[in-house]
């Protein structure tokens, strides 16, 4: 198989999504509302930057240019990172928090299932093992959107915010670029079209149970995926890089 | 120089860094083993992606493979099939169970269309039997475990969930 540019970019942003969200998520650590739920957030958090380190290690494979996954990781600028813009968006609360997670990890249960029959075997590989992780990372989440959103009125009218504010976020998960479309030609991908009704399916009835409203869907766009970020990016970015950048390739 | 036999013979005493009571083997993660000219290729394939103690796992195998004279030792990672909980050998659950540690049963998450309103199983308490136990959490001191706490003998346990 020869390497694409597009091969890499859509490997790269399969590794900014698992990073960049666990990353975000690794913010709770000591901060959540109950040990137990720390606990399990660094837990999933752990999984995701696993994953990353998978598949940008991968990146740089394909790339070919001797960038390894802390290179890839710690000395990009926000325009070269290709996550979604979920995965960067603030936590907020813990209900943003639960919500994020259950609408990303419902995704990325239905697109690691298709990466199993990926025409690139590294990656088919990656998706068996980080598909295990994301199947508890999804029922973890589910179960939580469940009781915030039909618990009590308080938690109710937080997750149905975070719903509203999150939901046209996911508009970006499904759109295509010239990239997109030759990962489905090369057989690396599914397309997008096909993802996005599965999609719903397993998402829309979990939130009719919680009692939460799916909203309209509107023009807003965002660009995460296309290396168009929102603000929030550069902020996490110049933490998470912090020590590479003050002591370049210090090692321990 | 050693071989595999003796080698195999040297990694089921190699302990699993977060639970000593199982070997390295016992748990599967160690998939082929290869003698060569020199020394030894070792496969190993990691539990989960984020699991902490995979770097420590590959450090003790390669150390005890060479006190035992195995020569050059190199520990290939390797993600297909991936690691999945029905390699942990019969008598690796028993001597969980025996640990305090509820040994994986059933089946692993699913895809697709999960339940709502997920009701978690009813596991019977490693140290009293019961199964009068709820789950607390599920993820507990490592992403492979959930928390459950026993209603009969009030002793909270952990559950090494199938993957
Ligand atoms: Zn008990």
């Amino acid at each position: 198989m020869t390497t694409t540019p597009a091969h890499i970019e859509y490997v790269t942003r399969l590794g900014d999504n698992a990073l960049i969200l666990g990353q975000r998520m690794s913010e709770w650590c000591g901060h959540a509302p109950v040990l137990e739920e720390d606990m399990a957030l660094a837990n999933m958090s752990l999984d995701l930057i696993g994953q990353a380190r998978m598949l940008l290690t991968h990146a740089g494979k394909l790339e070919g240019k001797g960038r390894d996954e802390d290179q890839l990781a710690f000395l990009r600028t926000e325009m070269h990172y290709r996550n979604l813009t979920l995965c960067e968006l603030p936590n907020v609360d813990f209900g943003r928090t639960m919500v994020r997670n259950f609408l990303f990890a419902s995704l990325q249960v239905l697109l690691w299932e298709r990466l199993l029959a990926s025409s690139d075997t590294e990656l088919a590989a990656i998706a068996a093992k980080s598909l295990k992780e994301a199947r508890y990372h999804a029922q973890h989440a589910g179960d939580w959107v469940v009781r915030l959103g039909d618990g009590t009125a308080e938690s109710h009218e937080r997750a149905q915010a975070a719903l509203d504010y999150l939901w046209p976020y996911t508009a970006e998960f499904f759109a295509a670029n010239p990239t997109d479309e030759a990962i489905a030609a090369a057989g690396i991908g599914p397309a997008w079209s096909e993802l996005e009704a599965a999609w719903e399916a397993v998402v829309v009835p979990v939130l009719n149970e919680a009692t939460l409203t799916v909203p309209a869907r509107t023009p807003f766009k965002s660009y995460g995926k296309f290396g168009r970020h929102s603000e929030h990016l550069g902020h996490l970015l110049s933490e998470m890089q912090y020590l590479q950048r003050t002591y370049p390739g210090a090692q321990w | 120089m050693l071989t595999e036999t003796q080698a195999w013979d040297v990694l089921h005493a190699v302990p699993d860094p977060e639970i000593p009571v199982i070997s390295v083997t016992e748990l599967g993660i160690v998939r082929e083993v290869h003698a060569r000219d020199g020394g030894l290729h070792i496969v190993v394939t990691p539990t989960y992606s984020g699991c902490p103690a995979t770097e420590v796992i590959a450090q003790s195998i390669r150390d005890a493979l060479v006190a035992a004279g195995a020569g050059e030792v190199d520990v290939e990672t390797r993600l297909a099939p991936a690691w999945t909980t029905a390699w942990i050998t019969e008598p690796a659950k028993e001597k969980l169970r025996a640990y305090g540690i509820a040994p994986p049963s059933g089946d692993a998450a699913v895809g697709g269309a999960q339940p709502i309103r997920f009701v978690p199983r009813k596991l019977a308490c490693p140290r009293c039997g019961s199964t009068d136990t709820t789950r607390l959490s599920q993820f507990g001191s490592t992403a492979c475990k959930a928390l459950y706490r026993c209603q009969s003998c009030l002793e909270p346990f952990e559950y090494f969930k199938p993957i």
